[in-house]
């Protein structure tokens, strides 16, 4: 089909016309200050400096990759993001073979599984909370009252502890979510497959590695890099349960980042590391796009 | 549906695991909410309150008098203010973008898309101090259409990305019949395309209004006063330096999960559909 010329000039005038007010609010609200963090990052904007505003290149670049508070920040994000993302990867995925099957309440426990989910980030962040409480929070009574642990415990007063409780109060929100990725995807497994495979003998551990496993290696590599993303960017359930604390045990990059800027007025340095996980999003955003691509060409 | 006969008894005892760690939190939450001060810190706790009162949802429903839950209630008028019209406005504006990416020709069409997914995943930290500098200096902090703003610039991202893959995905007969009927562009877009694409638009709409409900960050940062602080913020404040008041923090925290969690279980389908489709959403 050829279009005259003139009627593909009216349509870019008339898609820049529909694009410009989403164009506008992407634009001010994101990029620009995308670019103005870049150039902060690139200066001293230190408030109480006398050469504030002069150009340092790459300096704080240096000056924050040179520093350890940078690289514990770091690790604790790897670690905080590698184990909640995997215990919320298996636990979905179990959770989601399990209301695949028929039983009785199934149904019911399909509707409940994505209630967490829907609880706004603040208030699950706070119940945890109110759980962990070393005096009269419901997880020690409930565990001293099983003989769990003997005596009552500040499960937030310990560094290595407090990020572990931290996660599993995340892993508790997020879970529902793989779940529901997985159950959507398990929906539309071909049946005949393991009929064909039960005739043939296979065991239901047979027919898990061979059959469905297989097929949900792509949404499972969507699930991974998409929550992978979140995990790097939270921030919510650190300011409400430890705020980074006890001794910096659960302080994050992006935890790091907002109290440079907002307590200690360290603009160049919040810049910085701010962009830095920009940097690392962005490395991210790529290899989403990659396993978007590849579902896309692996789904029925 | 796969049929695992053979171990009902692990199938079962896993879904009771499922379910009691998945509501039990909420019921504490719950308990916690109707229970009286006393006995919410009696050692060794009654996990079963002895006593139950209304008293706080009462006092934020219609008590002037008592600050802390007057405060809340208008927190609630805020967030429903600004998570309704970041849904709507990017709703609107997000339909017609993503009809241009998925039905016009234009320079650099792929390289935007990818763009608005990044700005999607960019975190808010990256960008809030030179907004933060800049709302200052413009003097506006502490208001409603400011949150609306950022909160648009986290909606519209979703709903473009969403909206493209669903209006891309539609037959392009009936565009065809009607620009043959003489119908222009956004008389297409009007009456062929959004009503074919409303579970797109109700999945998407839903999901803007979750994240607008649910944000927090720019909040934190950008509010301080009563006239524009949402739901989140009002909850982070009852804990305080020296005490926290964790009745009010469940209090709160069982109003701020109504809507989300009610439009949850009654949209389950289009939210499934619409993080499926898209992808995205935190």
């Amino acid at each position: 089909m050829t279009i005259p010329r003139r009627q593909v000039f009216g349509e870019q005038r008339f898609a820049l016309l529909i694009l410009a007010p989403a164009a506008v609010v992407i634009f001010g609200v994101v990029l620009a200050p995308l670019v103005t963090t870049f150039i902060y990052s690139l200066k001293n904007m230190e408030l109480i400096s006398a050469e504030r505003g002069r150009f340092l290149w790459f300096a704080n670049y240096a000056m924050v990759l040179g520093s350890p508070w940078f690289w514990q920040a770091f690790f604790r994000t790897i670690y905080f993001t590698f184990v909640s993302v995997a215990l919320e990867t298996v636990l979905g995925l179990l959770a989601a073979l399990l209301l695949n099957t028929r039983f009785t309440g199934a149904g019911f426990l399909r509707v409940l599984v994505i209630v967490p989910w829907a609880i706004p980030g603040i208030v699950s962040a706070s119940i945890w909370k109110w759980i962990y409480n070393p005096e009269y929070g419901v997880l020690n009574a409930i565990l001293t009252r099983l003989h769990i642990i003997a005596e009552y415990r500040a499960w937030l007063s310990d560094p290595f502890l407090a990020m572990n409780m931290v996660i599993v109060a995340d892993v508790w929100k997020m879970t529902p979510f793989a779940t529901i990725f997985f159950l959507a995807a398990l929906q539309f497994i071909n049946r005949s497959l393991y009929e064909a495979a039960t005739v043939d003998g296979a065991g239901v551990f047979a027919r898990f590695w061979h059959i469905t496993l297989p097929y949900l290696v792509p949404t499972l590599s969507v699930v991974v890099v998409m929550r992978t993303v979140e995990k790097f960017k939270a921030f919510d359930i650190f300011y409400v349960i430890t705020r980074g604390g006890p001794a910096n045990g659960t302080k994050v990059l992006v935890y790091e980042a907002y109290l440079k800027a907002f307590a200690n007025l360290q603009y160049s340095i919040s810049s910085t590391l701010s962009y830095l996980i920009a940097i690392i999003v962005l490395l991210f955003t790529v290899l989403y796009v990659r396993s978007m691509k590849r579902r896309e060409a692996g789904e029925p | 549906m796969i049929q695992s006969r053979g171990f009902p008894a692990v199938q079962y005892s896993f879904a009771v695991v499922l379910l009691l760690f998945t509501v039990a939190p909420i019921l504490w939450m719950g308990v916690t909410a109707v229970s009286i001060h006393r006995n919410v810190i009696s050692v060794p706790l009654k996990i079963v309150p002895p006593e139950v009162t209304f008293q706080r949802f009462a006092d934020i429903a219609a008590n002037p008098e008592n600050d802390i839950a007057w405060a809340f209630k208008i927190a609630m008028g805020n967030s429903l203010i600004v998570s309704a019209a970041t849904t709507i406005i990017s709703l609107v504006i997000g339909s017609l973008a993503s009809y241009a990416f998925a039905r016009l020709r234009f320079a650099f069409k792929g390289g935007l898309l990818y763009m608005i997914l990044f700005t999607y995943m960019v975190p808010s930290v990256v960008v809030v101090m030179p907004l933060y500098l800049l709302l200052s200096r413009l003097g506006m902090l502490n208001s409603k259409p400011t949150l609306i703003l950022l909160y648009l610039s986290m909606a519209l991202p979703f709903v473009i990305w969403v909206m493209q893959s669903y209006f891309g995905s539609l037959s392009r007969t009936y565009e065809e019949a009607a620009s043959i009927e003489g119908c222009n562009r956004l008389q297409v877009l009007w009456h062929i395309y959004l009503p074919m694409a409303r579970p797109g638009l109700i999945a998407t709409a839903i999901l803007s209004f979750l994240i607008a409900w649910d944000e927090f960050f720019f909040a934190l940062v950008f509010t301080s006063t009563l006239a524009a602080k949402t739901i989140p913020v009002a909850i982070a404040e009852f804990s305080g330096k020296h005490y926290v008041d964790y009745e009010m923090i469940a209090t709160g925290g069982v109003i701020a999960s109504l809507p989300p969690v009610l439009i949850a279980i009654v949209f389950q389908k289009y939210i499934v559909m619409g993080m499926t489709s898209g992808g995205i959403k935190e």
